[in-house]
């Protein structure tokens, strides 16, 4: 495969960052959680950097905490939320694409329901291009988010060698699983991937997982993290798995799977979760449950990555001083 | 007044040898090997280059009617012209669709007034290529229609296909097939394998393609009803009608030049460039298609050359439309690709699709005294690369920028009358 060309302007994927990349990007995150926890969580890091949110698929969660990161930074922010109708018009994407460019955008944070747009949007703008999802493709900001809650609920620094992580369900299907697995083994982590073979992509072999298995219950005891991946309803009528209530028998998080999970194991979700599929006990009640966290992360990660791709200052900014360091750099 | 072609290698079904050819009004008239030139002859000094008998593709979209944005009856005979084609078997999928006398005399005359190349109208096997009722066979038949195809939609239903095979038994015509049971491809953009994993994109497995392959190959078995394959893609396929044909059954198959020679992997960039349907494969699989086509398994390289507007290419894959262009490409991709003889490359590019067609009485000929003038004149060892924006097709989705292909058509002789001259379209 001849690999994307290697771009720092933009985040596509998550190969796009590569290990040390991505250690950058959590290290600027804490710096980020750390503004993200004064009475006023504002600094002037992106003043002036116009950030334009481009869904073409519905995703209020991820399009809000985008749009509440690069207002944290003080970029000005635009959205354009591309309805069906609007789609059917016959305006093509790449028309959409450059009309909005020339409003004088410095980055498009883009959802699409089809693999590989963002890569071709980023082909089409000088602007820095933020894949916010595509398809069943790449979810970079999400594998960041994850990557990031499991070291700051370790309180880790550096990478995750070490670890174990499961993640069980529908893979194929699933983008988040895609960048978050190839996240978490890039930050050396040990990941088994727990799904009937309908819900794993046709070719996941060894370079897709380090272990593939459909048997929850014998991984479940030796996990430091259980990630579960959301089963989509509309994957019924598919044939993939004969029922919910089969599907919950066999990969839910049962009260039994929960007393068999180590104690310190944590407990991840990308939401939006199926109360009683995936989980099948009250989260409440699951003391390792970061799933909160994740959400609250979120903020702190797009922060980060918005900084990292549209700010000036590259090196990591110095603790002492904090973020006025960045603010000066970044704010041109 | 008459034309001369000089110094040429002329290579047709009987064998290859060094001759001059004269040819006078829409026939060779002579063929020697040394002709003077009459005063007046129109002499075309063929050193170095080969003739050979018109080449023939099984396999075209003119898009004409219906998308006339995309490509155009005469925009298609230019492409074909310059790619050396004196014939072409336009698809049915037009709009509207190529299943009544009244939209095959259409395209037909089309193509006559273009004159460029023959233009071939193939009929759907059912009405609208919706799978539901059969086309009048023998009133397109009587109107000149020899292949018969739903391309694109492979036909599903079983039974149906048996009655369209026993039906057709008689009729002087040959259906040909597009492999592909939809169940098994729903959604699917690319080649189901490890790079559409990666990729996260819906695969369309091989074995779509395999069993409508073998489900026709045993039909055939039991109606003793001749079919034709269109565009092989996997290796499996390669094999079934190998063994097919080991068995005597009266099938033919054809291959396109993106499935010898360019991966799935080009899907990595997400350029709907690459998408085409069936999709393209894996190493394997073009070895194996290469491998077909020099042991004669499958008789004929046709393009599928499928134009499409810039503006529908520029999308996400899944919203994008399949296919490439190929008409002016096809000798270039097929030299640079396969490792045979020039002269079976040439056989399946002229006389083999030619009798598939049913036009073996005017192209795919012996270049000899009395015959039709339909003759493609090439220089088999010039290195070329492809500019879209010299390409005379109307569209611009070719596959090949940046590769360097072997093989060009110079002069293409139809009907007597050189079309293409010196690389260049005469009209």
């Amino acid at each position: 495969m001849t690999p994307r060309r290697a771009t720092s302007r933009s985040l596509l994927t998550i190969d796009d960052l590569g290990a040390d990349g991505i250690v950058r990007i959590l290290d600027l995150a804490d710096h980020m959680a750390e503004v993200n926890r004064r009475p006023n969580p504002k600094v002037p890091a992106l003043r002036g950097k116009t950030v334009c949110s481009v869904f073409f698929e519905d995703s209020t969660r991820t399009r809000l905490s985008f749009e509440t990161a690069a207002k944290r930074l003080s970029a000005d922010t635009m959205t354009f939320a591309v309805s069906q109708s609007s789609l059917n018009k016959g305006e093509s994407l790449r028309d959409t694409i450059e009309t909005i460019a020339a409003m004088g955008v410095d980055a498009f944070v883009v959802r699409h329901r089809s693999s590989g747009a963002p890569q071709l949007i980023d082909q089409w703008t000088q602007a820095s291009v933020i894949n916010a999802g595509d398809g069943w493709h790449a979810h970079p900001t999400q594998a960041l988010l994850d990557a990031f809650t499991v070291r700051s609920a370790l309180g880790r620094t550096g990478g995750l060698d070490g670890l174990r992580m499961a993640m069980v369900g529908d893979v194929k299907h699933s983008r988040v699983a895609r960048s978050t697995i190839a996240a978490m083994r890039l930050l050396g982590v040990h990941v088994t991937v727990v799904a009937p073979r309908t819900l794993l992509p046709p070719d996941a072999g060894d370079s897709f997982a380090d272990v593939v298995t459909d048997r929850l219950d014998e991984v479940i005891g030796d996990v430091d993290v259980l990630y579960l991946l959301r089963m989509q309803q509309e994957r019924m009528n598919e044939a993939l798995v004969p029922s919910l209530r089969e599907y919950t028998s066999r990969f839910g998080l049962t009260a039994a799977r929960a007393a068999a999970l180590p104690s310190q194991a944590l407990i991840m979700h990308p939401g939006p979760m199926n109360r009683g599929v995936e989980i099948a006990v009250d989260p409440g009640e699951l003391p390792g449950s970061v799933i909160t966290q994740q959400v609250t992360n979120g903020i702190a990660v797009r922060m980060a990555v918005l900084f990292d791709l549209l700010g000036s200052g590259r090196a990591a900014p110095d603790v002492d001083t904090g973020l006025d360091i960045i603010t000066e750099g970044g704010s041109q | 007044m008459s034309l001369l072609i000089t110094g040429a290698r002329v290579i047709d079904p009987t064998g290859e040898r060094r001759v001059d050819v004269r040819v006078a009004d829409t026939t060779i008239e002579d063929v020697a090997d040394e002709l003077t030139p009459a005063n007046g002859d129109d002499v075309i000094d063929a050193t170095g280059l080969v003739v050979s008998p018109g080449f023939v593709d099984l396999h075209v979209h003119l898009r004409e009617p219906g998308r006339e944005e995309a490509e155009t009856i005469e925009t298609g005979s230019r492409a074909a012209a310059l790619g050396g084609f004196t014939a072409v078997v336009a698809m049915p999928n037009t709009d509207p669709t190529q299943d009544s006398v009244e939209v095959v005399d259409f395209v037909r005359r089309q193509g006559e007034r273009a004159g460029l190349c023959e233009v071939l109208p193939s009929g759907s096997i059912t009405v609208g290529r919706r799978g539901e009722h059969l086309t009048p066979f023998a009133e397109l038949a009587a109107a000149g229609v020899k292949i018969f195809t739903d391309d694109g939609n492979g036909v599903q239903d079983p039974l149906l296909m048996r009655r369209a095979l026993e039906y057709a038994d008689g009729l002087g015509i040959t259906l040909a097939q597009h492999c592909e049971v939809k169940r098994l491809t729903t959604g699917a953009v690319m080649h189901e394998g490890a790079c559409c994993s990666r990729l996260g994109l819906p695969g369309w497995p091989s074995i779509a393609e395999e069993l409508m392959l073998h489900r026709d190959i045993e039909l055939v078995r039991l109606t003793g009803v001749g079919m034709h394959f269109l565009h092989l893609s996997t290796a499996k396929s390669v094999e079934l009608v190998r063994a097919a044909k080991a068995d005597g059954l009266p099938i033919t198959a054809e291959a396109t030049p993106h499935h010898f020679s360019l991966t799935d992997e080009r899907l990595a960039t997400y350029d709907a460039l690459y998408k085409v349907n069936p999709p393209l494969r894996t190493s394997d699989d073009l070895a194996a298609i290469r491998a077909g086509l020099a042991d004669g398994t499958i008789d004929a390289i046709a393009t599928d050359h499928a134009p499409h507007a810039p503006e529908t290419k520029e999308q996400p894959l899944d919203q994008a439309p399949p296919g490439m262009l190929g008409l002016e490409t096809a000798l270039g991709v097929s030299l640079a690709s396969l490792d045979m003889d020039l002269a079976d490359v040439i056989a399946a590019l002229s006389w083999k699709p030619a009798a598939i067609a049913g036009v073996a009485d005017r192209h795919g000929r012996p270049i000899a005294s009395g015959e039709p003038a339909n003759l493609t004149i090439f220089d088999p060892a010039e290195e070329w690369e492809v500019v879209p924006a010299r390409l005379a097709s109307k569209s611009r989705n070719t596959p090949y920028v940046g590769m360097s292909l072997r093989g060009r058509a110079v002069h293409t002789i139809y009907n007597g009358t050189p079309v293409v001259r010196d690389g260049s379209a005469v009209h």
